[in-house]
């Protein structure tokens, strides 16, 4: 049998340190509530653009800055207002965000990965960003979205297509408005089947890199599922500049459809040169030859000039749309520099609008708090109609747009035609598919 | 063996832009003894004189047409090129049309001089300097020529269409029952490329400047020696060699819609077309650009994907790489260059 003493200074002792440990936790979680990275004190808050200022996609980067410096305007209660007017949130008054007005800086990624972390890096320890956002390019998205995710701040992706950025590499301060390569393969497949039957062999040419194996994989997996059969896939250096020992196969492979996974400059060369090779006049297996580029971009449409006429493909959003958003945003920014918008504009113009709405409904710049009001948001009247910001992965689901290079275009801008705005329940997908599978989401990071 | 014969095709076409290009390099390297790194900028700004021209054609007034509207609602203002307006749609259409193959002569008097400005202003300083200063120096050239570019045209890539006659596809099989399609503007390009090296090659065989220029390369103080002024040929020489990069520059427009960055696209590989030919020989720069062409073609068919991975990405520098360790002047170098 054992006996225990307890004196009374003991006792005053013990308690007293266990009274200290057990206020130490609530002490330091008190602390972290309110510090996070980049916590803006005074009457402004700085957002920063991350766009390709220089390189191939300096045009599209361009457009983005400017999309983004029109939020700023709208943000601060500039100008007519865009889809501020048409947003379903009406937490956003146009005085800043909390109060606080809206200044920006600008980096350059160069379309290249480590430039786009070290100018998104210069942009949080330097000019004290809070968030972070723009880009034109998966690989850029997916390295500047890990940086933001380490460095406790929020990244709102600009123009990226691969399944991955929210799919195995995503992260919980990433967060990401434009569709991607199964959502492309969704909507085009059954306009593909109406148009061209489901009786076709497609020959594919990819980029070599993660967005074009994850369009390819998209795609092929949505056509077969029609009764298509893939003929080949081939993968076509990034740096490939003519294409035409590429296409020469084609003509004798036995397919009668050529799917071109490529994007920017590579698109306007691989559709020129498939083009001159007379594949649209060409008659395989009793039926026309047909090309099909899944992802469309305005820009990349004006590059291929000509050839693009009567091409499918998708896009994320198109100026002519006609709801009431669209027609809002497009006045606005028409009205300003005197063209329509492309697709990237709009992706970085609503996320500027998403990540401002959700601080405000948060009541705070906490990333973990602005995360958790994006989280399932449903949203309406930003141009791709009712919206969701899905929390398991950090995708928006929305309608797709599926699109024709125009015959008889009325202007240099009027390139594009709508065929069909496909819904969005016909896009959409478990978060476990296959696809998407092998990262984790994690938890948020608010850093300092 | 359709399939053969067509990358064979493929292969003399791009090597026609490589064969093109190194000329130009070995004609400098041969008689300045300059490694010029700026001379796809130099094929590049060709390119951009095809779409300077087009641009200048297609030079338009505005007018109203109060029945369409234009994105904003607002009445759409229709475009009608001056050269149409002046000599009537058909022929000012036609203007406009054949604007790639007219940007040849629009070219030729901008590029000699381009190239004189370069080689007085800046390149003539490096004479006496080492290789790897000029190399730096030209490279320098060269980026900051594609940036000056790129301020002015903008970095998308710009459509310059080959005249509608010549757009379409050609079967080259017919004549002996096979059926081998190609596309007309790319035969065009390889017969041009043909023309414009045969032009050289007579120019400094048959003509007492080329001889003269010939005699330089050789013995560069003998013929100076000689009361001949051998710095002023050779600047004419680099006029020449800038032309004809702007030329293949002018005619490659329609094959790819150029951008800025299309003359870096090309220099490495020309540089080691240049490197596999022999420094310094202009028969073998012309082999090498075909032969590396070809086999370059070759290299993204199927079979050789499968047999080696990657090889369509590799292929010339590895033949360089081959080159290199077992003759290292080249295919047809003169025997001691690079070799010491």
């Amino acid at each position: 049998m054992s006996k225990t003493d307890v004196s009374r200074r003991g006792l005053l002792k013990t308690s007293a340190v266990a009274g200290a440990g057990l206020a130490v936790p609530t002490i330091f979680t008190a602390q972290s509530a309110a510090a996070f990275t980049n916590n803006p004190t005074g009457g402004t808050v700085t957002l920063g653009f991350n766009v390709p200022q220089t390189g191939p996609y300096a045009d599209e980067g361009a457009d983005e800055l400017r999309a983004y410096q029109l939020a700023v305007e709208h943000l601060n209660g500039e100008g007519d207002g865009g889809m501020l007017n048409t947003f379903s949130s009406k937490a956003l008054e146009g005085s800043g965000i909390m109060g606080k007005k809206v200044e920006y800086v600008t980096g350059d990624t160069q379309t290249k990965s480590d430039a786009a972390r070290a100018s998104a890096k210069s942009m949080i320890e330097k000019d004290g960003a809070i968030m972070i956002t723009g880009g034109s390019s998966s690989g850029v998205a997916v390295a500047v979205q890990g940086l933001c995710q380490e460095a406790g701040v929020i990244f709102m992706a600009g123009l990226t297509h691969s399944n991955d950025t929210t799919g195995k590499d995503k992260k919980a301060n990433g967060f990401r408005h434009f569709f991607n390569a199964y959502m492309s393969g969704a909507a085009l497949a059954p306009v593909l089947k109406n148009l061209y039957g489901d009786d076709r062999k497609a020959y594919h040419l990819t980029a070599d890199y993660t967005w074009g194996w994850t369009q390819e994989e998209s795609i092929k997996a949505a056509t077969e599922a029609l009764g298509w059969e893939t003929v080949n896939t081939v993968k076509t250096p990034l740096a490939a500049t003519d294409f035409s020992s590429y296409i020469a196969p084609v003509l004798n492979s036995g397919a009668d459809v050529l799917v071109l996974n490529h994007y920017g400059g590579n698109m306007v060369n691989s559709l020129t040169n498939a083009v001159q090779f007379g594949l649209r006049e060409k008659e395989v297996n009793g039926k026309n030859f047909e090309i099909v580029v899944p992802l469309y971009s305005r820009l990349m449409a004006k590059g291929a000039g000509e050839n693009v006429k009567g091409i499918h493909g998708s896009t994320n959003w198109h100026w002519s749309l006609q709801d009431e958003g669209s027609k809002a945003f497009v006045r606005s920014f028409g009205t300003k520099y005197g063209f329509p918008p492309s697709q990237a504009a709009h992706t970085c113009y609503v996320q500027t609008l998403l990540y401002a709405d959700a601080v405000q409904r948060a009541g705070s710049f906490n990333p973990c708090a602005v995360a958790e009001a994006l989280e399932d948001f449903e949203f309406d009247g930003m141009g791709n109609g009712k919206t969701l910001y899905r929390g398991e992965d950090h995708q928006c689901f929305k309608d797709v747009l599926v699109v024709r290079g125009k015959e008889n275009p009325t202007s240099e801008f009027d390139l594009l035609e709508v065929v069909e705005v496909t819904p969005r329940a016909q896009v959409e997908y478990p978060a476990d598919h296959p696809m998407f599978a092998g990262g984790q989401l994690g938890s948020c990071n608010p850093g300092a | 063996m359709d399939a053969f014969l067509l990358q064979i095709l493929n292969g003399l076409d791009k090597g026609s832009a490589y064969a093109l290009i190194a000329l130009g390099l070995t004609l400098i390297f041969g008689t300045l003894g300059v490694v010029n790194f700026a001379h796809g900028a130099l094929f590049m700004i060709g390119a951009f004189c095809a779409v300077t021209l087009q641009k200048i054609f297609s030079l338009s007034f505005e007018t109203v047409d109060p029945e369409k509207t234009d994105f904003l609602g607002n009445p759409l203002k229709v475009k009608t090129p001056y050269v149409e307006s002046w000599f009537g749609p058909e022929f000012g259409g036609a203007i406009i049309d054949w604007s790639v193959p007219l940007a040849i002569l629009f070219a030729i008097p901008i590029m000699v001089a381009v190239g004189f400005i370069m080689e007085r202003g800046l390149i003539k300083h490096f004479y006496k300097r080492p290789h790897a200063d000029q190399i730096l120096v030209t490279f320098g050239l060269a980026i900051v020529l594609q940036e000056v570019i790129k301020y002015f045209y903008g970095a998308n890539p710009i459509p310059t269409p080959a005249p509608d006659t010549l757009n379409g596809v050609a079967n080259l099989g017919a004549v002996i029952g096979m059926d081998l399609i190609y596309p007309v503007w790319r035969i065009v390009y390889f017969c041009f490329a043909c023309l414009i090296i045969g032009a050289v090659f007579a120019f400094l065989q048959f003509t007492t400047f080329g001889m003269v220029v010939r005699a330089g390369m050789a013995d560069r103080e003998t013929v100076g020696l000689l009361g001949i002024n051998i710095d002023r040929r050779f600047t004419i020489m680099f006029g020449i060699a800038a032309a004809v990069a702007g030329l293949a520059g002018v005619m490659y427009t329609p094959i790819n819609s150029p951008n800025y960055h299309m003359g870096m696209d090309f220099l490495v590989l020309s540089f080691v077309v240049v490197v596999v030919g022999g420094m310094g020989s202009l028969p073998g720069a012309v082999l090498a650009g075909f032969v590396l062409g070809v086999l370059e073609s070759f290299a993204s068919m199927e079979w050789a994907i499968s047999l080696i991975p990657g090889i369509n990405q590799i292929i010339i520098y590895l033949v360089a790489i081959i080159i290199l360790l077992v003759r290292p002047r080249g295919l047809m170098g003169r025997k001691g260059v690079m070799e010491d």
